[in-house]
């Protein structure tokens, strides 16, 4: 259980995925201008995030290992993904079409937005069990939220500076996010601390 | 007139259209693999022959992959062709395998792919796709091995390992960690709009939009059509 716990909560905070790992950057700035539309976002990615887990842990682990074919995860877990977002952008539209036309074309690319696949991926990697890989994803999708919250919050305020002529725009957009990311360092530690080591 | 054109194919990726400093593509691999000039310059040739290999190839098939389920059909392609490329560095370079980590099968969602597939090989001839591949490939490879560059001489003192700095400044390890890597890619992106915007006045194009650039950060309505009207 505290296992759970020290994954859930490093992968939130620690391992911040846009962060600290620099994956799903595209939408971290494309999206992250009004509140509504990057809670939205970052819950489809979540609800991506596991359910791709989900699927790509058993195929990885009673497929692809039995059958030598370890090298083909690439391929198989990408296309599940591709799958399951057109799943999701079917279920949003017919039931939240309000959301479905503030996400837009964001929809499609969580296709292609590598914290899905990286987080896939680093289960595997990583040699997590299948609880362990969902909390994992689950942590993944919460700690992207919480940046998408905190930046689109920053993003508000930047509007209204005047940064000179070449920093206008995403620039000074990216260099207020590595101002955020400073301060994502600071909980570098606190899983040790909070429940020892594993 | 036609080879200038095939040259144009191949140069206007290295700053006119670089596809991460202008057209803002593939931020994330720019972002986590420069903490080193020799990881980045890694990075760049892996996605270079992915890009090259993807765009001849979805090129040759075109007129074949329907329509509705084109983006599958090139994810496919991409996939395979990164698979061949881990393979490959797993084989013959460890040390990049331990460095790129979980980035190389990563290359596989990179927008620049799928970006330049859609945008420029689902409707040029298989030459001109490959030579647009080299172009961005070689753009994105530039971008990434000065990023690296930048951050391994300020985060550690070194340039592909080489000592530059050792008695002149202590290295400032915050710019090889995360922070550093956003704020190193800021400037950057704002120096490219510097040089954009320099060379727009000296055209006479004084409207302070630099045009032409899909990633357009400007308010002035120009972006969309910019993208629309590259090919």
């Amino acid at each position: 259980m505290m296992k759970l716990a020290s994954i859930l909560f490093s992968m939130m905070l620690v391992n911040n995925y846009v962060l600290v790992k620099f994956m799903g950057i595209c939408p971290f700035l494309g999206v992250s201008k009004k509140l509504d539309s990057s809670v939205g976002m970052s819950v489809a990615v979540t609800f991506v995030m596991v359910m791709a887990t989900a699927v790509t842990w058993p195929i990885y682990t009673y497929l692809l290992l039995p059958n030598d074919l370890a090298y083909l995860n690439t391929i198989s877990f990408i296309l599940v993904i591709a799958a399951l977002v057109q799943l999701v952008e079917i279920i949003l539209k017919k039931f939240i079409p309000a959301l479905h036309r503030s996400l837009g074309v964001y929809l499609p690319l969580i296709t292609t937005n590598c914290a899905i696949l990286g987080v896939t991926l680093l289960n595997i990697d990583n040699g997590y069990n299948f609880i362990e890989s969902i909390v994992a994803s689950l942590g993944a999708g919460i700690g992207f939220l919480i940046a998408m919250v905190l930046f689109t919050g920053v993003r508000s305020t930047l509007e209204y500076a005047q940064p000179p002529k070449s920093f206008e725009g995403l620039p000074i957009t990216l260099i207020s996010a590595s101002l955020v990311s400073v301060s994502f360092m600071g909980f570098g530690g606190i899983i040790e601390s909070l429940f020892g080591t594993f | 007139m036609a080879k200038n054109n095939k040259l144009q194919l191949v140069t206007k990726g290295l700053l006119k259209e670089n596809p991460t400093l202008r057209l803002v593509l593939g931020t994330c691999p720019t972002l986590a693999v420069t903490t080193m000039a020799f990881n980045g310059l890694g990075m760049g040739l892996a996605a270079t022959f992915v890009l090259i290999c993807s765009n001849a190839a979805i090129s040759a098939l075109r007129k074949v992959i329907p329509d509705k389920v084109r983006i599958p059909a090139y994810i496919t392609v991409i996939a395979g062709f990164v698979t061949i490329v881990q393979m490959f560095v797993k084989a013959f370079a460890q040390e990049l395998d331990a460095a790129l980590g979980v980035f190389l099968p990563l290359i596989v969602v990179n927008c620049i792919i799928l970006g330049r597939a859609e945008m420029f090989a689902s409707k040029n001839n298989v030459i001109d796709s490959a030579l647009d591949g080299l172009g961005m490939g070689l753009g994105f490879t530039l971008t990434l091995t000065v990023m690296g560059s930048i951050r391994e001489l300020l985060g550690a003192g070194t340039i592909f390992g080489i000592e530059v700095t050792k008695n002149l400044f202590p290295p400032m390890s915050i710019f090889t960690s995360a922070p550093g890597g956003f704020f190193v890619f800021g400037v950057l992106m704002a120096a490219a709009v510097k040089l954009e915007l320099a060379n727009a006045t000296k055209l006479g194009n004084g409207s302070g939009c630099p045009g032409g650039c899909i990633g357009c950060t400007y308010a002035c309505g120009k972006a969309e059509t910019a993208q629309g009207g590259n090919e």
